[in-house]
């Protein structure tokens, strides 16, 4: 009982099941390595490279997975992917790479990823669980952005290491903090569930 | 956002992986035997080291071309003053200008003196790696060899708890003391309750542990090197590095 199409396949996990906005997955680097937007970005490719990978390889080769290790062969994958994501982040940028320091290796726990082989590729074709991991990956990069973005102005001033305001600023210096990541994931879940409750009222009323 | 239900004839694959099951290849039946099962995480992790060793030759130049770089700026910054340096290695206890024929370099400890434009030594930069709250934190830092005052510090590497441990490099109040040329050894002390001797360093609040590992690295690094470089001769012999 197929019940979804390719297209939506890849635009799902962009915005109606966003993993960390919806599905609150993949919540410790979302939370960790957002104090800026350069961070936010470096995260994003890195765990987008990881995902699209897995899937991709996990896909093609499931058939050769006996059900009962499947899920230590899904973290054998994902970790390789990971290990080379971080020599050559190391190699390419080095600056992101000391920022985010532990936070790389930590991708192999992010539970979204595994989320999506055994949620997904686990069961589909390559072409689909590519699509599929686009999609989650964009829709993990769109979360990652807003908090980055959200937390580097407020808490610094700057955006992409550019001052936006005039020497007087006084910047809210919490929200680049791990405390701040709470924050602003509450504050941007807020307001998403209030932009969603207005939608639907507006429709039964209109119904 | 308890929205899922409301989310139900677009998409289940999330939620409810027995949906779309056709596609499962293995039944949850059939019994596979055990040297399958360790056949397929052997084979899987075989190409997987494999793959990891291919880019690791690949990546590997880059990287050490990169921490060369740094280290070598990180030469100028803990020795203010600078304008040139050489390096001496480490061969069995004694400090030479070249390492013996058929070895490498990098096989070697290594020190960097330091010369201001006239020519006279200003300190020896050494760095030294110890186990700091989480993985190896590797510092370098310059000293004066005859006295053993401190010139300098730089964290060369760290995987300390960020927005706490990381202010070992990140706090400049705390970077700050070890450019205003302490004696060694240093003692870190809690921040505030300085009686005023010679090298003691106030330690960050909610970071003991990092900091204590900082002033450890260069206590057991002066005491380590400031024999060797006193018995060295370190004049201002042909440096061999411009800045």
């Amino acid at each position: 009982m197929r019940t979804t199409t390719p297209s939506q396949d890849f635009v799902r996990g962009i915005w109606k099941e966003n993993p960390v906005l919806i599905q609150m997955l993949g919540l410790c680097p979302a939370l960790a390595v957002t104090n800026t937007l350069k961070n936010a970005l470096a995260m994003s490719a890195a765990t987008f490279f990881v995902l699209t990978c897995s899937s991709v390889l996990i896909s093609s080769v499931k058939s050769l997975i006996p059900k009962e290790v499947r899920i230590s062969s899904y973290i054998l994958v994902i970790a390789t992917f990971v290990t080379l994501a971080d020599m050559l982040l190391q190699a390419y940028a080095p600056v992101q790479h000391k920022e985010l320091g532990a936070f790389i290796a930590l991708i192999v726990v992010n539970c979204m990823i595994l989320g999506r082989q055994e949620a997904f590729s686990s069961r589909n074709t390559v072409y689909r669980s590519l699509l599929d991991a686009i999609g989650v990956g964009i829709g993990f990069t769109i979360a990652l952005v807003m908090m980055g973005g959200f937390r580097e102005i407020l808490g610094i001033g700057t955006l992409f290491d550019i001052p936006l305001f005039g020497p007087n600023f006084e910047p809210w210096v919490v929200m680049v903090l791990p405390a701040g990541g709470f924050l602003m994931l509450g504050f941007i879940i807020l307001g998403l569930g209030v932009f969603e409750q207005r939608k639907k009222s507006r429709e039964a009323a209109a119904a | 956002m308890s929205e899922r239900p409301e989310k139900e004839g677009i998409d289940l694959a999330v939620v409810d992986p027995a949906a779309e099951s056709p596609n499962a290849e293995v039944p949850a039946d059939r019994p596979v035997s055990t040297f399958r099962l360790v056949a397929t995480l052997a084979v899987a992790g075989a190409l997987a080291g494999l793959l990891i060793v291919l880019v690791n030759l690949h990546t590997k130049p880059i990287i050490d071309e990169y921490r060369a770089e740094q280290l070598k700026l990180a030469v100028y910054e803990v020795l203010p003053g600078v304008s040139n340096y050489r390096t001496l290695y480490r061969v069995d206890g004694n400090l030479v200008d070249e390492v013996p024929v058929g070895s490498k370099a990098s096989d070697f400890r290594q020190a960097y003196i330091g010369y201001n434009e006239d020519g006279n030594m200003v300190g020896a930069a050494v760095s030294r790696g110890e186990s700091g709250f989480a993985d190896i934190v590797l510092v370098i830092f310059g000293f004066e060899p005859d006295t053993g005052i401190l010139l300098g510090k730089k964290v060369l590497e760290s995987k300390e708890t960020p927005g706490l441990g990381d202010k070992i490099f990140k706090d400049q109040d705390f970077v700050q003391q070890f450019f205003d040329r302490p004696q060694t050894p240093l003692t870190a002390i809690k921040a505030g309750s300085g009686k005023g001797l010679p090298g003691e360093i106030d330690a960050i609040t909610g970071a003991t542990i990092s900091s204590k590992v900082v002033v450890s690295i260069i206590n057991n690094g002066v005491a380590e090197w400031q024999p060797l470089l006193q018995r060295a001769d370190l004049g201002p012999a042909e440096p061999e590095e411009a800045p």
